[in-house]
């Protein structure tokens, strides 16, 4: 299967901001965040069609992302995730004793996600990697 | 129905006080002046479905409604049972309950931290280091004339930090280039139509730009009059559609390239093409424009403090501001995020001595981030209980971390249903801060401000200074039945904040005259 090395920035959306004030979880929330944002050129390297999905895979997890065009501009092999569950279950908790983990340019490994793979909701999230939730 | 204006915004660093907002049945039904995010706190999100109404202790592994009293006897014996617990959050709370807070910490001989540890506890290791060149964002507002903005978006972090206090504001001795951008848009928008025609003529598909980082020679704008804009970032984000000038560097190459422009400014050759992905003869141009303004800020956001190098990235940073500061006048800001993380630093620091990652196991207030930062406890594993409030670091720390942190107990004082609230074990409603309470917070540039109350909370529900007083107590009350010490007498909340009252004029007494026999006595 084709995959793509790439460098993982995380941060802030707009939409994001906006879901996060409406509640984690609701579905403007699950909408902005749980979304990977790809260069064109890799988007068309890794087949990607439609309303395609993502597996994004670190050196401390993987997740199942909805894929969509970086709409800005040209960003040659960097990925973008919103700040939230999802990005952080790629997310590292080493500080190099400094308290802060590394949250932006570490490598991540992308590749197409079939169909029936999930975008796991919050609750579905927590309950897979927590074992518990609200419900 | 009443109009309420000049309220604060208690969202992000930026605290914009001039928003104006309509009441009708104790429910915010309009706003106007503030940003899409603003918008969605307070008219819709506030009074969402995701709020806590009952206080919730999780038996048999679902979260059940309990008494309020409960609940508190609840958190205070887990607190007291814990040998080392962790109080973490307090960036989205006032400050009269951020001091009630360290008091709590300082009762229990718990670890006491901030989410400036995972945004800008970088960025205050480095001022700590070399000292900060600062002015507040009143002085930038009406005098500077080159904003840059390092690794950070504001315009979807601080949505009206551009219109408010920098470039698209009209200030004392400088104008709004609000009007520039439009043209500039108009154009772009121009541009692009153009294109389009010519594909559908022509049928050819132009080629993709370069798979390089590509930054060209300055445009136009650069030279013109008044205010001008850079954007350094590793992506183009919408500000970088709005600047004068935009920087595409790659990642974790901050360093590098403030390194090269210190070299710059300081008349030093560099023997390399490119640093950090930008031909030197680019950097150049901004190492000129740098020295050449007459009043120049540099925003630095989290592009810098959670990539690699983190507070070394900062120092180069304040270095390159104190060398620019020989040949121009020039200040360097963190874009602070949570409406009063400024404030956790400021509450923090006047109460201890320290602005986050404290530990008080000793007794006394020992700082020392990377060892007591939150994600170094938890990633050690040594708190054995947290107390969360006002934060999500279910959402935003990362998943090894949270592994850890549900390995004990947790509590957590939000609004509303968050991540952590989801996971926690003793769950406590709170009223929203800025909205159903008012409080002090301190904006980005560290100047306090007072959030106004503009609804009622629903009954039942605690601010966020009560809920910790009556943890507090509870607290004292079981250390004493312990023996562990004698209990206290009751807190005593001062009185809310309110606005001076006006101080009449007084009369100075005159001076009695001290006699000659007066003094030699």
């Amino acid at each position: 299967m084709v995959s793509l090395k790439a460098t993982l920035i995380t941060g802030r959306t707009i939409d994001q901001g906006v879901g996060k004030e409406l509640g984690k979880g609701s579905k403007e929330y699950y909408d902005s965040a749980a979304i990977c944002f790809l260069n064109k050129a890799d988007i068309i390297k890794l087949g990607l069609k439609g309303r395609a999905k993502v597996r994004v895979t670190s050196k401390y997890g993987s997740v199942i992302l909805k894929a969509a065009k970086f709409p800005r501009g040209n960003m040659p092999s960097i990925v973008f995730i919103p700040c939230g569950i999802w990005a952080n279950a790629l997310c590292g908790d080493d500080t190099y004793s400094m308290g802060m983990p590394l949250f932006k340019g570490f490598p991540v490994e992308v590749e197409p996600a079939l169909p029936t793979d999930p975008v796991l909701t919050l609750d579905e999230l927590l309950k897979e990697q927590y074992g518990r939730n609200s419900l | 129905m009443t109009e309420i204006s000049n309220v604060v915004c208690p969202i992000c660093g930026c605290l914009c006080d001039d928003i104006e907002i309509t009441v009708e049945n104790n429910e915010i039904t309009k706003m106007k002046n503030g940003c899409a995010v603003c918008e969605a706190k307070m008219v819709h999100g506030y009074k969402s479905d995701e709020r806590i109404l009952k206080p919730m202790i999780r038996k048999d592994g679902k979260l059940v409604p309990v008494s309020m009293d409960e609940a508190v006897h609840k958190a205070a014996k887990i607190l007291t049972d814990a040998k080392y617990p962790l109080l973490f959050g307090w960036s989205s709370t006032v400050g009269e309950a951020q001091r009630i807070g360290v008091e709590l910490a300082e009762e229990l001989g718990s670890a006491l931290d901030n989410c400036c540890s995972v945004c800008h506890g970088p960025s205050v290791m480095a001022t700590q280091e070399i000292g900060i060149p600062a002015a507040t964002l009143g002085q930038i507002r009406h005098r500077a004339d080159l904003i840059v903005y390092w690794a950070c978006n504001p315009w979807t972090s601080h949505p009206r930090h551009v219109e408010r206090y920098t470039s698209f504001t009209d200030g004392r001795f400088e104008g709004s280039e609000w009007k520039s951008y439009m043209q500039k848009l108009k154009a772009e928008s121009g541009r692009k139509k153009m294109e389009m025609a010519s594909k559908r003529i022509t049928r050819i598909t132009p080629p993709d730009r370069p798979q390089v980082c590509f930054t060209g020679p300055p445009p136009q704008t650069m030279q013109k009059p008044g205010r001008k804009m850079i954007v350094v970032d590793v992506r183009k984000t919408m500000t970088a559609e709005a600047a004068d000038y935009f920087l595409q560097i790659e990642p974790n190459k901050d360093y590098e390239i403030f390194e090269a422009l210190r070299c710059i400014v300081n008349d030093q050759e560099l023997d390399v093409d490119k640093v950090g992905g930008v031909p030197v003869d680019s950097l150049k141009d901004v190492g000129e424009a740098l020295v050449n303004c007459n009043f120049g800020v540099i925003f630095f956001g989290l592009g810098l403090t959670q990539s690699a190098g983190r507070f070394r990235n900062i120092e180069i940073a304040i270095a390159l501001a104190r060398d620019l500061n020989r040949k121009t006048k020039f200040i360097i800001s963190p874009m602070r995020g949570h409406f009063n993380v400024t404030g956790a630093n400021i509450v923090f620091a006047w109460q201890t001595g320290y602005p986050y990652a404290l530990d008080f196991s000793q007794g006394y207030p020992q700082y020392n981030p990377g060892e007591n930062t939150a994600m170094d406890l938890l990633r050690r594993g040594d708190n054995d209980a947290t107390l969360v409030i006002s934060a999500d670091p279910g959402a935003h720390f990362p998943k090894a971390a949270v592994q850890n942190m549900i390995k004990h107990p947790i509590i957590t004082i939000n609004p509303d249903m968050n991540a952590i609230s989801r996971l926690g074990d003793v769950v406590f409603p709170t009223q929203w801060c800025g909205i159903e309470y008012a409080g002090t917070a301190y904006r980005m540039d560290s100047v306090p401000i007072t959030l106004k109350k503009v609804v009622e909370p629903p009954p039942g529900i605690l601010n966020d200074e009560e809920l910790l007083t009556r943890i507090l107590e509870e607290v004292r009350a079981i250390k004493a039945e312990k023996g562990d010490v004698k209990p206290k007498e009751k807190l005593k909340i001062p009185a809310k904040p309110s606005r001076p009252a006006k101080v009449s004029k007084v009369v100075a007494k005159p001076k009695k005259k001290v006699t000659k026999k007066e003094v030699k006595k």
